[in-house]
């Protein structure tokens, strides 16, 4: 496995744990037993029961016919937007809180941006009986009502990062100052492949039921496992790490991460991380991230909440610096366009995340027999107001 | 001898490390404030880099990180600001920084910067002790820069030993697991924690810090360590100063108040 972690938590020169003291037992605790209780028959048995009969799982591998015919190609659909609660987290939420519970903890924190991370880890606080306080940016909170809403009654706590920008990348610093604050009882989900090792490396194995089922249906359905290419977009990555993990290794399938262009990559209001970023540490882990020279931490943008993070998963650092994964950024615009066209083309209503996946198409030269999976990785319900807007102005 | 080492072993104990962050409440307040701490001879001075996500600063050691960077604080005006004064005193200058900032300013051409400022010891809460001895430590040695590492309550018997075998500085105790700028009183579990690690009778000078706050909070901190360090309070004390003082002023009496 040349794109998976090392011993010591690196994907090349990317990873590792880069935490003050205060985390270290907590951090190490986690390192040390994270592969073995995840080989576990009883925790591999709760997992599979639950991404099942409470996640709805296996999501479907949709052949798009009307999209196909667009663009004169081959193109599936593989459906997280059809998990409970609404997108891949869950997959990640249900893994990590099986984790807690087998290392004795009781208390459950975690971040959010957009919210959808903190509803998943909500839900399965609400399934599992335990408190789950969720760190959101007092600018999200403004901005993301109906999830800020949902996890009151899922009966998680909110509670306001009013600090530095007010918003993910801050939510992310208070829930790392709650874990320093209680290193007992308490465990931190993180929502995607970030973090200090073994985050990345532990969510892209609960995320990876995505390429799991992906080599199955392709079976099934093309009698081949490997489609030509797999494309998915990218904040931190989590659908993506899920969507390539099977495939990281069979170099015959392209791997398209597709970033947050924002208003344009240099128009200052971006979050195309691989482009604009630099080799730096964010949240713990050393990765590509948006920086000042000085290594002060750039706020991004992006109109999808979910890829507004200024850092990029160590994994996927390392699979664009070694050339494994081709990097597209989809601006704004582009990316409300997708949105409209799959909904009338295939009556499916992305999320605004996936929807930058969807607008690559744009950008490759597909060929009429090649087969791409595209990662859709969340339902636009919690986008109508941006879609509202969008056709409004049209 | 570097000045640190030199004032541990003419160390009568409790010593007194004050830490600020540099380019607050204003810019040019950097030379005032140190100026200000080796005159009310505090023992050494930890000067804070400003960050943008200090993640393992409190709240208070934060907005004040916010507030010197919008008054436009950069590495460089720094090291400009302390350079001179740094040369002109035997009080040891520590700087506070994460790794990121290193980084991003090129890790050798930052050791060499605080070479150049008489700066020999970093604190870098985000460079854990291993990764430390694989990537840098043959660099700091060769540039002749030490840096301090923090241990905690949850730190292991061995991984005490362990980092007391490559410090060359102090060792940082944590007075609990928590963030900077929370003060209260010091409890049993603690008191049983510094003695724990008085008994281990390490190499490397302890230096208690986190939750100090007052002369009380201070006594008890040094009746187990060979002295406390005082960041959150001290900046607070800064924030709150009235129109019509003098940072002077405030470090005249917040110094006093703490050696009581």
């Amino acid at each position: 496995m040349k794109y998976t972690i090392d011993k010591k938590g690196f994907y090349g020169n990317f990873g590792g744990a880069f935490i003050p003291e205060m985390l270290h037992s907590n951090v190490t605790e986690l390192q040390e037993n994270y592969l073995g209780i995840m080989q576990e028959k009883s925790f591999q048995k709760e997992f599979r029961y639950l991404l099942k009969h409470y996640t709805g799982r296996p999501s479907p591998l949709y052949y798009a016919h009307r999209l196909s015919d667009k663009y004169h190609t081959n193109i599936y659909l593989k459906r997280e937007d059809l998990n409970h609660t609404g997108a891949h987290k869950i997959n990640n939420t249900i893994g990590q809180i099986l984790m807690a519970k087998k290392l004795g903890k009781t208390r459950i924190i975690a971040e959010t941006g957009a919210g959808q991370h903190g509803v998943a880890t909500a839900t399965v606080c609400a399934l599992m009986g335990l408190e789950c306080i969720v760190y959101m940016g007092e600018v999200d909170i403004e901005r993301q009502k109906p999830n800020v809403f949902r996890m009151k009654m899922l009966g998680a706590e909110v509670r306001p990062a009013t600090s530095g920008s007010k918003t993910l990348k801050d939510a992310t610093n208070e829930a790392i100052r709650d874990w320093i604050n209680n290193p007992l009882d308490t465990f931190y989900i993180i929502g995607s492949v970030v973090g200090p090792h073994p985050y990345p490396d532990m969510v892209a194995r609960f995320q990876s039921v995505i390429s799991e089922e992906m080599k199955q249906q392709m079976q099934e359905l093309e009698g081949k496992p490997n489609p030509d290419r797999i494309i998915a977009c990218v904040g931190g990555g989590s659908n993506a790490a899920g969507a390539y993990y099977h495939y990281l290794d069979d170099e015959d399938v392209e791997l398209v991460s597709v970033e947050a262009g924002g208003e344009g990559i240099h128009s200052g209001r971006s979050a195309a991380t691989s482009i604009l970023g630099t080799e730096g540490i964010i949240h713990g882990s050393r990765t590509l991230l948006m920086q000042t020279e000085d290594g002060q931490i750039i706020e991004p943008h992006s109109i999808s909440a979910g890829l507004d993070y200024p850092g990029i998963g160590p994994m996927h650092a390392h699979l664009i610096k070694s050339g494994r994964a081709q990097v597209l950024s989809i601006e704004d615009g582009e990316a409300l366009e997708a949105a409209l066209e799959l909904s009338q083309l295939e009556g499916i209503i992305p999320a605004l995340e996936s929807s930058h996946a969807l607008a690559a198409l744009n950008y490759l030269e597909l060929k009429e027999n090649e087969i791409s999976i595209i990662c859709l990785s969340g339902r636009g319900d919690k986008d109508l107001q941006t879609y509202m807007k969008f056709m409004g102005n049209e | 001898m570097n000045r640190l080492k030199k004032v541990f072993e003419n160390s009568k104990g409790k010593l007194l490390n004050i830490y600020f962050t540099a380019g607050y409440p204003r810019l040019d307040d950097t030379e005032v404030t140190l100026k200000a701490l080796i005159e009310e001879g505090v023992d050494m001075i930890e000067i804070g880099m400003p960050y943008s996500d200090p993640m393992a600063d409190g709240p208070t050691i934060q907005e004040s990180s916010k507030i010197a960077l919008d008054n436009g604080l950069t590495i460089n005006t720094l090291f400009n600001q302390v350079e001179s004064m740094a040369k002109n005193t035997n009080t040891p200058f520590i700087l506070m920084g994460y790794l990121n900032q290193m980084m991003q300013f090129g890790v050798e051409r930052f050791l060499d910067r605080c070479v150049e400022c008489s700066i020999e010891t970093l604190i870098i809460p985000d460079l854990p002790p291993d990764l430390y001895h694989e990537e840098y430590k043959s660099l700091f040695d060769e540039k002749g820069v030490s840096v301090v590492f923090l241990i905690t309550p949850q730190t292991s018997k061995e991984r005490i030993q362990y980092i007391d075998s490559i410090s060359n500085s102090f060792i940082y105790v944590v007075s609990d697991s928590s963030i900077t700028g929370k003060t209260k009183e010091i409890s049993s579990e603690q008191q049983e924690y510094f003695q724990r690690i008085r008994d281990m009778k390490l190499n490397n000078p302890i230096m208690i810090g986190f939750g100090i706050s007052d002369n009380k909070s201070f006594e008890n901190a040094v009746a187990y360590a060979d002295g406390a360090i005082i960041g959150s309070a001290f900046i607070k004390a800064i924030g709150n100063k009235k129109e019509d003082q003098s940072i002077v002023d405030v470090v005249r009496n917040f110094v006093n108040d703490i050696k009581g």
